[in-house]
């Protein structure tokens, strides 16, 4: 199947960077997708390149990232995605790990 | 005034039954009993063309060798039937209309054949009665649909022709019923001819020919869910049910529909049910087949009492062992009649849930695809208000105190509302649309000349949605204005959910229509795996203590 990529960039209103360098959570399995953070300098800005062999949702993906850059407040991180037929849901929950996990404190 | 009575004979169909089982009394070998090698000979004997006739197919259990010896009868012999039959799932069931034995149907569900009987629909060789619930179609067994031909199936018989269902009783019943009682004739495929049953389910002068089959009667373990291929969406959305709804209004008699999203809240119950503090307030009556991802919350203590409409392979010696719970006769086997178990789901449960493949701005929803003819089953018998129901309970009292139309249709008089609840992920998988402007069912309805489109379940009957981005509670909407834009605003990025107006939403939210799973006071890093109380199926089995046996493609350990 062939994929496809698409790139979008977003800007919350408040954001705040991760804490660690990167972040990798998930696998490119059947409904699923893998996601990568890296915390890079944008100014205050996202950016994120999804890898799927699903065509025609474009403003879907525009809509469920922007949702999730929003609700976290997120800023200064480049996200990837490889994505294999996942739903709405899926991705949005998927982020929201990635996110707390790349958010975690060292352990003191 | 005058009194014409009509002079005729009163007992013909009676004389058209004696005249060919005398004619084919020569297939008899004893008793009862006719040998499969003349399973063709007796079919092309006891039945003419135009006949109505019924090929056992169930939901499960099928008279799989009756269905096939059918269609080898010679056309010129046997032509023109009018199939009446619950399901359709055998390529035979079908076959018989390409061949020309049969011209008529009259159905409830066709999973498999669904695209062939659009397809012969079109070709005109087949003509569609109708597309019934399953009690609808037992209701006209016994009006105008009454089978003159039955051929059943059946685990064991003995020679004077009682037959034993048992674990797999299903239809046999009402259609044996119907077809004895006005004249007909009882054909039984048996997987055993017995000295002695173990007990009588059909009594053996209601039957007139058993023949034993070369192989037991193909039977499709049909609701069992692989713990493992659960989701954290589905989790997600099962700890919305069962917050927002089930513990809301204390649902203590419910139905599930199949699926993993049902299947997702039978194996939260001892977990995050139990730390709800909801055991004992929820789920205590089920109308449901034997599910083994009930087990966990049979265990757990959590069920009261099971009535099965069908059996579950695997699951015999389990619910033997839990006669307590599942409805087991004194030989020790569950009984499962369709009919009794769809009577219960229609009037006795205070909650339907289950899933959906479209549910349109209305709260209509449906199975229906453009180019597949395939019923509903029992769903719509439970996925409805019972008006004829007059006994109350507190859930279905809630439901009816909340409704917001009530004084515009009811006037002072107090009444209850069934929990009528769709449970569907805004997109499926392939990223299908679980929400769309206008329902295939319209499609469907014009390619098959229907009179009516194939709705599942009337929004008006519905009274609530749970998709991942919220629950929305249709019954307190005042208008169809409202509704409209309740089921808008949890439709998340489908065409119907982009249409949404997001102020409308807000409003709907702080009136308690819509409820997100922040409003519920749900954490969505919670819906996960670690919630499930089985995993995947040999945890089914230690938690059944050994006694479920699963079939062989679900043993994967």
């Amino acid at each position: 199947m062939a994929l496809q990529t698409l790139n979008f960039e977003f800007q919350a209103e408040t954001p705040e960077t991760m804490t660690k360098e990167w972040s990798h959570l998930g696998v490119t399995g059947s409904g699923d997708l893998e996601v990568l953070m890296e915390k890079k300098n944008l100014g205050g800005k996202v950016q994120a390149k999804v890898v799927t062999p699903v065509k025609g949702f474009d403003e879907v993906w525009r809509r469920m990232l922007g949702k999730f850059v929003n609700d976290c407040q997120v800023g200064d991180v480049s996200i990837e995605i490889n994505d294999d037929n996942a739903t709405p849901i899926v991705v949005y929950m998927r982020l929201r790990q990635a996110w707390a996990e790349a958010s975690e404190k060292e352990a003191e | 005034m005058e009194f014409k009575s009509t002079r005729r004979e009163w007992n013909t169909l009676q004389k058209d039954t004696l005249a060919r089982k005398s004619a084919a009394d020569q297939y008899v070998k004893e008793g009862k009993i006719v040998d499969a090698k003349d399973t063709v000979a007796l079919l092309e004997t006891v039945i003419k063309p135009y006949d109505k006739v019924n090929i056992e197919g169930n939901n499960q259990k099928q008279a799989d060798f009756l269905a096939k010896k059918l269609c080898e009868v010679d056309p010129s012999k046997v032509h023109d039937l009018h199939m009446v039959q619950s399901v359709l799932t055998l390529p035979e069931h079908l076959d018989v209309f390409e061949k020309g034995i049969a011209k008529k149907l009259d159905m409830s569900f066709s999973g498999p054949q669904a695209g062939r009987i659009a397809q012969f629909l079109k070709e005109g060789k087949l003509e569609l009665g109708a597309i019934h619930t399953y009690l609808e179609l037992y209701g006209r067994y016994f009006v105008d649909l009454t089978p003159k031909v039955a051929l059943v199936a059946a685990t064991m018989a003995d020679r004077d022709g009682n037959l034993f269902t048992g674990f797999s009783t299903e239809d046999t019943p009402v259609i044996v019923e119907a077809t004895k009682f006005r004249q007909g004739i009882v054909v039984a495929q048996v997987n055993q001819i017995v000295d002695k049953l173990p007990r009588v389910d059909i009594p053996g002068d209601w039957v007139d020919y058993v023949i034993e089959s070369p192989k037991p009667f193909y039977i499709e373990p049909l609701f069992t869910r692989d713990p493992a291929l659960i989701t954290d969406a589905q989790i997600l959305k099962a700890m919305m049910a069962i917050k927002g709804i089930y513990g809301e209004y204390g649902v203590e008699r419910l139905n599930h529909g199949i699926g993993f999203d049902t299947a997702a809240i039978e194996l939260l119950l001892p977990t995050y049910g139990e730390e709800l503090g909801l055991k004992g307030k929820i789920c205590k009556h089920f109308i449901l087949n034997p599910h083994p991802t009930l087990i966990p919350a049979i265990e757990s203590g959590w069920v009261e009492s099971v009535h099965s409409f069908g059996g579950e392979l695997g699951m015999e010696a389990y619910v033997a062992a839990r006669s307590d719970v599942f409805f087991v006769g004194p030989d020790g086997s569950m009984r499962s009649n369709r009919a009794f178990s769809q009577t219960a789901g229609h009037y006795a449960i205070d909650m339907f849930i289950g899933g959906t493949l479209q549910i349109d701005p209305y709260g209509n929803s449906s199975t229906a695809t453009a180019s597949r003819v395939a019923g509903f089953g029992g769903a719509p018998n439970m996925g409805c208000d019972a008006k004829g129901r007059r006994h109350s309970t507190a859930a279905w009292l809630k439901v009816g105190d909340e409704y917001a139309l009530k004084d515009q249709l009811y006037g002072p008089v107090r009444r209850g509302k069934r929990l009528v609840v769709q449970i569907a992920e805004t997109f499926r998988e392939k990223l299908a649309p679980g929400f769309v402007e206008e329902l295939d069912a319209f499609a469907l309805a014009k390619n098959a000349k229907l009179p009516i489109e194939p709705v599942m379940l009337y929004g008006d009957d519905l009274t609530h949605i749970i998709t991942e981005e919220g629950i929305a509670y249709l019954h307190k909407c005042g208008s169809m204005e409202e509704r409209t834009a309740a089921i808008r605003g949890i439709a998340g990025f489908t065409e119907v959910g982009m249409k949404a107006d997001p102020k409308e939403t807000k409003r709907l939210r702080t009136a308690g229509i819509i409820k997100t799973p922040e409003d519920l006071g749900i954490a969505i890093g919670r819906a996960n795996r670690s919630m499930l109380a089985a995993k995947n199926v040999h945890e089914l089995v230690e938690w059944s203590h050994g006694l479920y046996n699963p079939p062989a493609k679900f043993r994967n350990w």
